[in-house]
């Protein structure tokens, strides 16, 4: 069968299913279980009605259940098995984590991701908002900085590759040194701990765009009169940006740190391409991918750990944009 | 305490010139009231002197000090928008503080100024309330009660009560008639295009339109003698009937001839050389009545439309040549066909005669 035949059938058969399961299931439920005849029909009725909205919600709950709650539960037994998945040895690979140095700092500079990249893209998305509202070339600034959203994280780790690369020629960093202070180029990425910095550096480049236009639209939506009272009242731009602007849109500011957050959470191609976490800067995701296919007991352990950090995170930030969307 | 002088204040956006030649004089302690159809720059010139919009030309002087580019904080005045500006983040009480904390004020000072603008405005039970968990009545309080713990020199309102419905605003009206009676000193701007808060509110009424200011006065002096078709038509409400006539008789009372044929008179003086000229004679709803024995009827009056409220009736004829029906306006409950022609009169001194729109008053 060629493929656009394939296709067709697949609507098909996708489509007639969906159709044949409602009507069938709805037919079944009045015609059978329930029959809308006889000495109960009244109760019948009531009772095919109570389970009615059971049959629609059923396929939905199937397939969440079959893609989203299975590999979570999933994951969680082979994480409690060893290396080839045939001896169980509870909360074994846990411990070999607790215990691994490795493990550790990998965890610790995930904590120093999520609390740079987070707080340095939305600090910097606040800033850019609030410095291109007012400027006839706000526009073409805000695309610049918009920009880099559209690089998928490794076309970006290569560029910014040539920015850290050892050789004056090419990397930015050395030919600064090397203009202003003569000195010779160093990688920037073999420094220790300050290289976690550098590659935080990738991502909120990336992300102060994001931040930059959801703030805005934020700050646009901001009654007008409240700053000018604000101004009679004889506050200053200071005092008007952090006491009336900041606090107006604050619900704004949590969803995008949190987003900001979980997204950071997530990364692993910056560093797997930066470093490949050599040099001390693993993250629990490429510390994660070391372990896969090697010991994939170990390497779910892990993705339950990082699950483990993300959920909280997850659960705040759909409270806020709940509450803000009230 | 602090009187306003506007000289010669013109506001032009770009090319677009929405006020010039302002001239007005406020006193120390009056209410004036801004007064005009929407759009016609009441809120800019409130604005103007609030220190919002830059004065594109003349001087504006508080208190004998020309203010034109001095920042609002610093000018004494205090500012009640429409949409209630309030701070949504913030409590009744940091709403109202505010000023005061951004001034470095002592906290006992401030706790004062609170204590007693909530008790003026009996905003007491609020104070640790949001905005948001407020009526809109409360609301427009609380914005009244962030002026008055800073107590400016001059008050500004931008049309306060509009966002309330209609019986609140009648409410809300009167307890801004009673602030303004507990503050004799203070000087309030008000502006509003409802010519009924116009009338009930002010000490003197400006009335504004075509970038310009029509005419200042009382408010009865606008209604009796309104200088020009303008404010004759915006003041007072159904507006004043306004017909074609020609002056037969001038002196201290003119002789008109209204199109009927009729000639009356009115009780306005006339100088000689407007004999002959076409005016345009107005006569409020409220004055008509019906001619009785041996009165001259000038006006057949065919009724089209009537509307009963109980203590009055008023009546509507067919649309005229402007556009507008004229309307009568009779005490009690007046029956009549549609159709019918009555016959009404108005006494002398309630016929106004304008000359190329201008009154006779004021030629
Ligand atoms: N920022 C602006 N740019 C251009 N025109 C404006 C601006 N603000 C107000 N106007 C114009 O000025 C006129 C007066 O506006 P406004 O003072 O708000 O009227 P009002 O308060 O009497 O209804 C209007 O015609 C409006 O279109
Ligand atoms: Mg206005």
């Amino acid at each position: 069968m060629n493929p656009l035949m394939q296709g067709i059938v697949t609507i098909f058969v996708g489509v007639g299913g969906c159709v044949a399961y409602f009507y069938l299931s709805n037919l079944v439920l009045d015609k059978v279980i329930f029959p809308a005849k006889g000495r109960h029909i009244g109760r019948n009725i009531n009772r095919a009605n109570k389970w009615r909205p059971w049959l629609f919600l059923f396929p939905a709950i199937f397939v969440l259940g079959l893609y989203l709650v299975y590999p979570v539960i999933g994951s969680l037994v082979r994480s409690m098995y060893n290396r080839s998945g045939d001896g169980f040895i509870g909360l074994g690979n846990y411990s070999t984590l607790l215990a691994s140095p490795d493990f550790r700092t990998a965890f610790f500079n995930n904590l120093l991701w999520v609390v740079v990249v987070p707080a340095g893209s939305t600090f910097f998305g606040l800033l850019a908002a609030q410095l291109t509202d007012r400027l006839s070339w706000g526009n073409i600034a805000k695309s610049l900085i918009f920009m880099p959203m559209a690089i998928s994280f490794v076309g970006a780790s290569l560029i910014w590759k040539f920015v850290y690369a050892v050789d004056a020629d090419i990397g930015l960093i050395n030919a600064l040194r090397a203009a202003l202070f003569g000195s010779d180029p160093v990688d920037v990425l073999q420094i220790p701990f300050w290289n976690n910095f550098f590659l935080m550096m990738i991502l909120i480049w990336i992300q102060t765009g994001f931040a930059m236009v959801i703030l805005s639209a934020a700050l646009r939506g901001i009654p007008e009169d409240t700053i000018e009272a604000a101004i009679i009242d004889g506050a200053n731009p200071l005092e008007i940006f952090f006491q009336i602007k900041v606090p107006q849109i604050m619900p704004t500011l949590v969803v995008v740190w949190t987003t900001i957050t979980v997204g950071t959470l997530k990364i692993f191609d910056i560093v797997y391409a930066m470093t490949g976490g050599n040099f001390g800067t693993d993250i629990l995701p490429s510390y994660m991918m070391s372990f896969m296919f090697r010991d994939d007991g170990r390497a779910t352990a892990v993705a339950f750990v990082i699950m483990l950090v993300v959920l909280p995170v997850m659960i705040w930030n759909i409270m806020q944009s709940r509450k803000e969307m009230r | 305490m602090a009187e306003v002088k506007l000289k010669d204040v013109a506001k032009a956006y770009g090319e677009v010139k929405v006020l010039s030649h302002i001239n007005l004089e406020i006193q120390s302690g009056e209410l004036v009231v801004f007064v005009g159809p929407s759009g016609c720059g009441k809120s800019t010139l409130l604005r103007m002197i609030a220190g919002l919009e830059k004065i594109t030309a003349g001087t504006l002087s508080i208190d004998g000090q020309v203010v034109n580019d001095i920042p609002p904080a610093q000018r004494g005045i205090a500012m009640v928008f429409q949409s209630y500006a309030l701070y949504p983040h913030m409590t009744v009480r940091d709403n109202m503080t505010f000023a005061l904390k951004i001034a470095k004020k002592s906290k006992a000072e401030i706790e004062a100024a609170v204590t007693k603008a909530a008790r003026i405005l009996q905003l007491t039970p609020y104070l640790d309330r949001l905005p948001k968990a407020l009526s809109g009545g409360q609301r427009q309080r609380v914005a009244i009660g962030r002026s008055i713990v800073r107590d400016p020199k001059v008050y500004l309102f931008d049309e306060p009560l509009s966002n309330l419905d209609a019986a609140l605003r009648v409410a809300t009206r009167i307890e801004i008639a009673q602030l303004k009676e507990s503050m004799p000193d203070s000087t309030m701007i008000y502006v509003t295009h409802d010519q009924v808060e116009a009338m009930t509110l002010a000490n003197r009424i400006v009335v504004l339109a075509g970038g310009g200011i029509s005419q200042v006065g009382t408010p009865l002096e606008l209604y009796e003698t309104p200088a020009n078709t303008f404010v004759a038509q915006f003041i007072g409400s159904p507006a004043m009937n306004i017909f074609k006539g020609q002056i037969t008789g001038t002196g201290a009372e003119t002789r008109l001839r209204v199109p009927s044929g009729v000639e009356i008179t009115s009780s306005v003086p006339s100088p000689a050389h407007l004999m002959g000229a076409e005016v345009e004679i107005g006569v409020r709803p409220e004055d008509l009545t019906v001619a009785r024995g041996n009165e001259l009827a000038f006006l057949d009056f065919e009724v089209e439309f009537t509307e009963k409220l109980g203590e009055l009736t008023v009546l509507y004829t067919k649309p005229q040549e402007g556009g507008n029906p004229m309307i009568a306006k009779l005490p009690g409950i007046v029956f009549v066909d549609r159709g019918s022609v009555m016959h009404l009169t108005a006494a002398p001194n309630k016929v106004h005669v304008f000359h190329e729109g201008t009154s006779l008053h004021y030629l």
